[in-house]
């Protein structure tokens, strides 16, 4: 059902856990659903220096958590605004078909993180 | 310790050797077609009506009430659309649970959209149904009451006998009695099915429950009922369920409801202090764990729990990893993507049927097994909880 790829972020998930003095904050899902997913960000200098995830959800949801914030780590806001959940998605070696639109919502979760620290800071 | 600790006997079980041996002959040796005259078909035809008494014996009913299917699903659509369509000049409402298996429901509800007309009568925070609830659903157009013998996902075993007296006593003075049918199962192996003491007119079964072959099961018919067959063709099973008979499959069906039947106080004897152990262990991981179905008036080999804040689907995935075979009602694991239709009926939120665990035990299982899943539970628990943003708002 889940490629190894899926199961390895789903074993060992990449950036778990949350950040104390976090510049933007993100959270996408609903209980009711099934999956919860929470993005937290540290930006310097335009960059993302630290990103932290916490998901409830299936093996679906928590692997592509973990891969996008491989996937945005270092990068500078306009190019994390870019990830796709789609491109997640690609980048696990795909999801079954079923999984691709309720757990696939790690990069939503990014933009709204972004969101949050762009209202943040605006001047 | 057996590399697989399989967890899942609900879903299905592997078929006991001795009932593959009886099997075997019938797919090279003896493949005559039982409608057949010569020889090599009144061989299989002697095989398919010898399956038939046995299983006749075991429901406690005559070998022509019994007819043979494709298992249990066949089963349900069967004795459903059969009763409603032949009496369907006589009344047009169904009376069933809210926790029956998707059989029962989807085909009811298919009806519903045909014009029949349905009740669910609700269940308790058990999954048990009250018999006064069915009563009260009765009405003069009421043809069928269509209520499970045991859950498939929670354990809860209905009071199917009280129901089955319930609708005798409601027949007195009627023109017609109020037919019954049972989906039994989950029950068979575990429970008595005999279909006089529960007083059903209808019951269905299903052989890879109970260490038979996948796609064979049975229908109990009771005998002078109103029956419309969904099934037309070559007049097999008494005009009943058409179609050349699956010779292998019924040998095994029926060998298997045998051998389950004869093994059935030993089997309740290795199962329960298995399954009693397992839910004490399991509620024992603290605090957000919580059973699921009745206490006691439960499948002797049914575990089954939802867990707070935490998915299903993680938690099986997780045991797998752990050589743990498990299932769940979770929406994650189903193509429909919505929670178990059993868990809410029982009064569980969405957002916690979600979490839900359904362990179910059988022959091949012992208390090392129990122990292992006991074992490495609390750290998959703990691991999925400590990644839900969930336990730390």
């Amino acid at each position: 059902m889940y490629s190894d790829l899926v199961m390895d972020h789903f074993r060992n998930p990449r950036n778990v856990g949350t950040i104390e003095d976090a510049d933007g904050v993100g959270n996408v899902g609903n209980p009711v659903c099934g999956d919860v997913m929470q993005m937290m960000i540290k930006v310097k200098e335009n960059r993302i220096e630290d990103i932290k995830f916490q998901t409830m959800g299936c093996g679906a949801a928590i692997a592509t958590s973990s891969i996008s914030t491989e996937m945005v780590m270092g990068k500078t806001l306009d190019e994390a605004r870019e990830l796709s959940n789609k491109a997640v998605a690609e980048a696990l070696g795909g999801l079954p078909p079923a999984k691709m639109h309720c757990s696939n919502l790690a990069a939503d979760a990014i933009h709204l993180a972004l969101d949050d620290y762009k209202s943040k800071h605006k001047n | 310790m057996n590399n697989l600790v399989y967890l899942d006997h609900a879903a299905t079980t592997p078929v006991h050797p001795r009932v593959l041996e009886e099997m075997l002959p019938y797919f090279t040796e003896h493949y005559g077609n039982p409608s057949s005259v010569y020889s090599l078909a009144q061989e299989t035809r002697g095989a398919v009506e010898g399956a038939r008494q046995g299983v006749a014996d075991v429901v406690g009913a005559s070998p022509r009430d019994i007819v043979f299917t494709s298992g249990g699903t066949e089963s349900d659509n069967a004795a459903i659309r059969g009763v409603v369509w032949a009496l369907r000049k006589h009344g047009d409402h169904i009376v069933t649970s809210a926790v029956e298996h998707h059989a029962i429901i989807d085909t009811c509800h298919q009806l519903e959209k045909l014009g029949f007309k349905l009740t669910v009568v609700p269940v308790d925070s058990y999954g048990m149904v009250r018999v006064e609830d069915v009563e009260k659903a009765i009405t003069d157009k009421t043809v069928l009451v269509t209520i499970m013998m045991a859950n498939n996902e929670m354990g809860t075993i209905q009071p199917i006998a009280d129901i089955g007296a319930l609708l005798k006593e409601m027949s007195k003075g009627k023109p017609r009695k109020v037919l019954f049918h049972t989906d039994a199962v989950q029950a068979a192996g575990a429970l008595d099915i005999k279909v006089n003491k529960l007083g059903v007119d209808f019951l269905s079964l299903s052989a890879h429950k109970y260490y038979g072959p996948k796609g064979t099961g049975v229908l109990y018919i009771r005998r002078g009922v109103n029956f419309l067959p969904p099934q037309s063709g070559g007049g097999q099973e008494r005009n009943r369920r058409a179609g050349t008979e699956n010779v292998p499959g019924i040998v095994g069906c029926a060998a298997a409801l045998k051998l389950a039947d004869e093994k059935r106080e030993a089997y309740l004897k290795h199962c329960v202090p298995l399954r009693d152990r397992l839910i004490q262990g399991v509620l024992s991981i603290g605090e957000g764990v919580h059973l699921t179905g009745h206490p006691t008036d439960r499948l002797p080999n049914s575990a089954s729990f939802y867990f707070d804040n935490i998915e299903g689907e993680s938690i099986l995935l997780s045991l797998d990893f752990e050589g743990v075979a498990a299932s769940s009602g979770s929406a994650c694991t189903s193509a429909s993507l919505e929670p178990s239709h059993v868990l809410l009926a029982m009064g569980i939120p969405a957002e916690q049927a979600h979490g839900s665990l359904r362990l179910t035990l059988g022959w091949d299982n012992d208390e090392a097994q129990v122990d292992h899943v006991l074992g490495v539970l609390p750290g998959i628990v703990n691991r999925l909880k400590a990644m839900s943003p969930l336990v730390h708002q």
